[in-house]
């Protein structure tokens, strides 16, 4: 048990394998800068102005407003979920790529780290997409919505890390079905994305603030949007802080089992 | 001044499994030195403990006289790697391959682009520059992974099968490639099925079996002490068989042919006696292998 939380050496030498992925993505951006620019539209219009058409509010607040900085958190669990899932098992068990890393002065340690900074990282760049076509639609209220930009890195980290345990464990690429469909689908219904939060049972609202980590992304997200600030912010930060310090150290150390033998 | 590899009672286990079974050995400065065996015989686990990326079970082992368990990045600055598998970047082209991992390295990126291209030059693959890497053929791609263990100008090269699956060209290409790193003071450990290649190539190998190192020489002294100078097959029949022991020649039958191992003067007349009171069906003499020794010492019995 002690073990899997060990601190890792981590070196600088992570930030080459974060620019590896940084390199390939952005030789392909026509493709990767096209699904947050239309996922945002896309939520707007369907949700925003078809659903509110018929709600118009939710607790005072416009619902295109309310569900804004949703469809940015969803989009944060999103890019590093499935960045560090199906991204890095195929670098991992089709490509070889972590096998030809680890043959340079790279260690384990070092190209784990390296794929949770950039499934962050891609987090950080889908927000930076969407960010002006929701201050076009005027859905968010600048400057303060800015600050979604370090909140997606922290958040992606979060989901990076979350998604690298599953990534370590799966016995192969169909099983990471899994989590998607049973943890990530249901936390982008439940999460207090789409209404909030309250309309549960009081039970329900515990378990969802409990284990279902993209309520606090969305709780910071909403409250830097709209904007509406409370001490509360502080809470969801450290909860985020916390959860993605264990499952980043987690998944480095589980990757380290599975792949040093 | 230590030997570049020095490995003693080096041991690997995998739970129940043991993969290496306490081997000794050790690689001198600027040598070629070659690990055969069966599959399974334990040679790529060793490879694996010897590039830092498998931890040994127990025994000692030093690298660079540095240890694989304490300085491992220091280690693989100085090594350059040939897997047994192609793994190659898929995003990248053949340049972007070697550039992208000269930076692993350390290297600065203007260095690391100098570098990509004269090694593409090296290995022939200059016209390939900017074509991505599924685009190459299979002896193209071996080519391209000698020349990514090559960016970091390493001073031991390990090889696991470095031929594997090539067509003679590619394969003489690869031989020619290695001997001229060697010229230049490198010193390379590879571990080979290929026993002509290992023969041509390696000032020294050993022969490993069952996580055990069997034997261990120069390929002329194995040959010549496990497998004589010549050997002489005949065609294998029961008539033939009774014969050689009634005249006690010592043989071996192996599938359709008998072989009888022989100094070059005694297979002449072995040869000869055969011929006169056998009535053999085909006969040959040929110089023995490492081939005859590779098999005597692990048997014929196939492994998988």
């Amino acid at each position: 048990m002690a073990g899997l939380f060990a601190i890792p050496n981590i070196t600088g030498r992570a930030w080459m394998v974060w620019y590896r992925n940084l390199v390939v993505f952005a030789r392909t951006w026509k493709v990767n800068f096209f699904p947050p620019l239309v996922e945002a539209i896309l939520y707007l219009f369907a949700i925003g102005l078809g659903i509110g058409s018929y709600v118009q509010q939710i607790e005072g607040i416009p619902y295109v407003n309310f569900i804004a900085p949703a469809i940015l958190a969803i989009s944060v669990m999103n890019s590093a979920f499935f960045e560090c899932t199906y991204g890095s098992y195929v670098r991992m068990y089709y490509q070889k790529s972590f096998d030809a890393m680890i043959a340079t002065p790279l260690s384990i340690e070092d190209v784990i780290a390296g794929e949770l900074l950039w499934g962050a990282t891609r987090s950080l760049i889908y927000v930076l997409i969407m960010l002006p076509v929701l201050a076009a639609f005027g859905v968010i209220s600048l400057p303060l919505a800015l600050l979604a930009i370090p909140v997606a890195f922290l958040g992606g980290l979060m989901f990076a890390g979350i998604a690298m345990c599953f990534t370590a464990v799966t016995p192969g690429i169909e099983t990471l079905n899994y989590p998607a469909f049973l943890f990530i689908t249901p936390m982008m219904l439940f999460s207090g994305t789409f209404f909030p939060l309250t309309l549960m049972p009081v039970l329900l609202q515990y378990i969802a603030l409990a284990v279902l980590p993209l309520t606090h992304l969305v709780s910071i997200m909403r409250m830097l949007t709209l904007p509406a600030l409370s001490w509360t912010i502080l809470l969801n930060v450290v909860w985020i802080v916390a959860v993605a310090a264990v499952f980043c150290l987690l998944s480095i150390n589980l990757m380290r089992r599975r792949l040093i033998v | 001044m230590p030997d570049t590899i020095e490995a003693a009672d080096l041991r690997k286990t995998y739970g129940e499994t043991v993969a290496v079974d306490g081997i000794r050995f050790s690689v001198k400065k600027g040598e070629i030195f070659g690990f055969l065996g069966p599959n399974g015989a334990g040679k790529t686990t060793t490879m694996k403990m010897i590039t830092c990326v498998s931890p040994r079970t127990s025994g000692t082992l030093t690298v660079l006289g540095m240890d694989p368990e304490l300085d491992p990045a220091a280690i693989k600055q100085h090594l350059g790697v040939v897997p047994q598998e192609t793994n190659l970047d898929p995003d990248f082209t053949c340049f972007g391959n070697l550039y992208y991992y000269a930076l692993y390295f350390d290297i600065q990126k203007d260095e690391a682009a100098r570098r990509a291209d004269r090694l593409l030059a090296f290995v022939q693959l200059t016209e390939k520059r900017d074509v991505p890497v599924e685009k190459l053929s299979g002896g193209m791609k071996r080519r391209l992974i000698l020349a990514r263990a090559l960016v970091n100008n390493p001073d031991l090269i390990i090889l696991d099968e470095p031929t594997i699956g090539l067509d003679p060209q590619a394969r003489h290409l690869i031989w020619e490639k290695l001997r001229s790193l060697q010229a230049q003071g490198n010193t390379i450990v590879m571990t080979t099925h290929y026993l002509d290649e290992a023969a041509r190539l390696c000032d020294r190998l050993v022969i490993m079996d069952n996580g055990k190192i069997l034997v261990e020489g120069t390929p002329d002294e194995l040959v010549k002490k496990y497998a004589g100078h010549e050997i002489v097959e005949v065609e294998a029949s029961d008539d033939v068989a009774a014969c050689l022991a009634g005249l006690h020649v010592p043989f071996e039958k192996t599938g359709d042919m008998i072989q009888v191992a022989a100094t070059t003067d005694e297979a002449r007349k072995i040869a000869r006696t055969v011929l006169d009171r056998c009535q053999p069906g085909r006969i040959i003499t040929r110089p023995a292998t490492l081939e005859d020794v590779f098999l005597k010492l692990t048997g014929r019995t196939l492994r998988e």
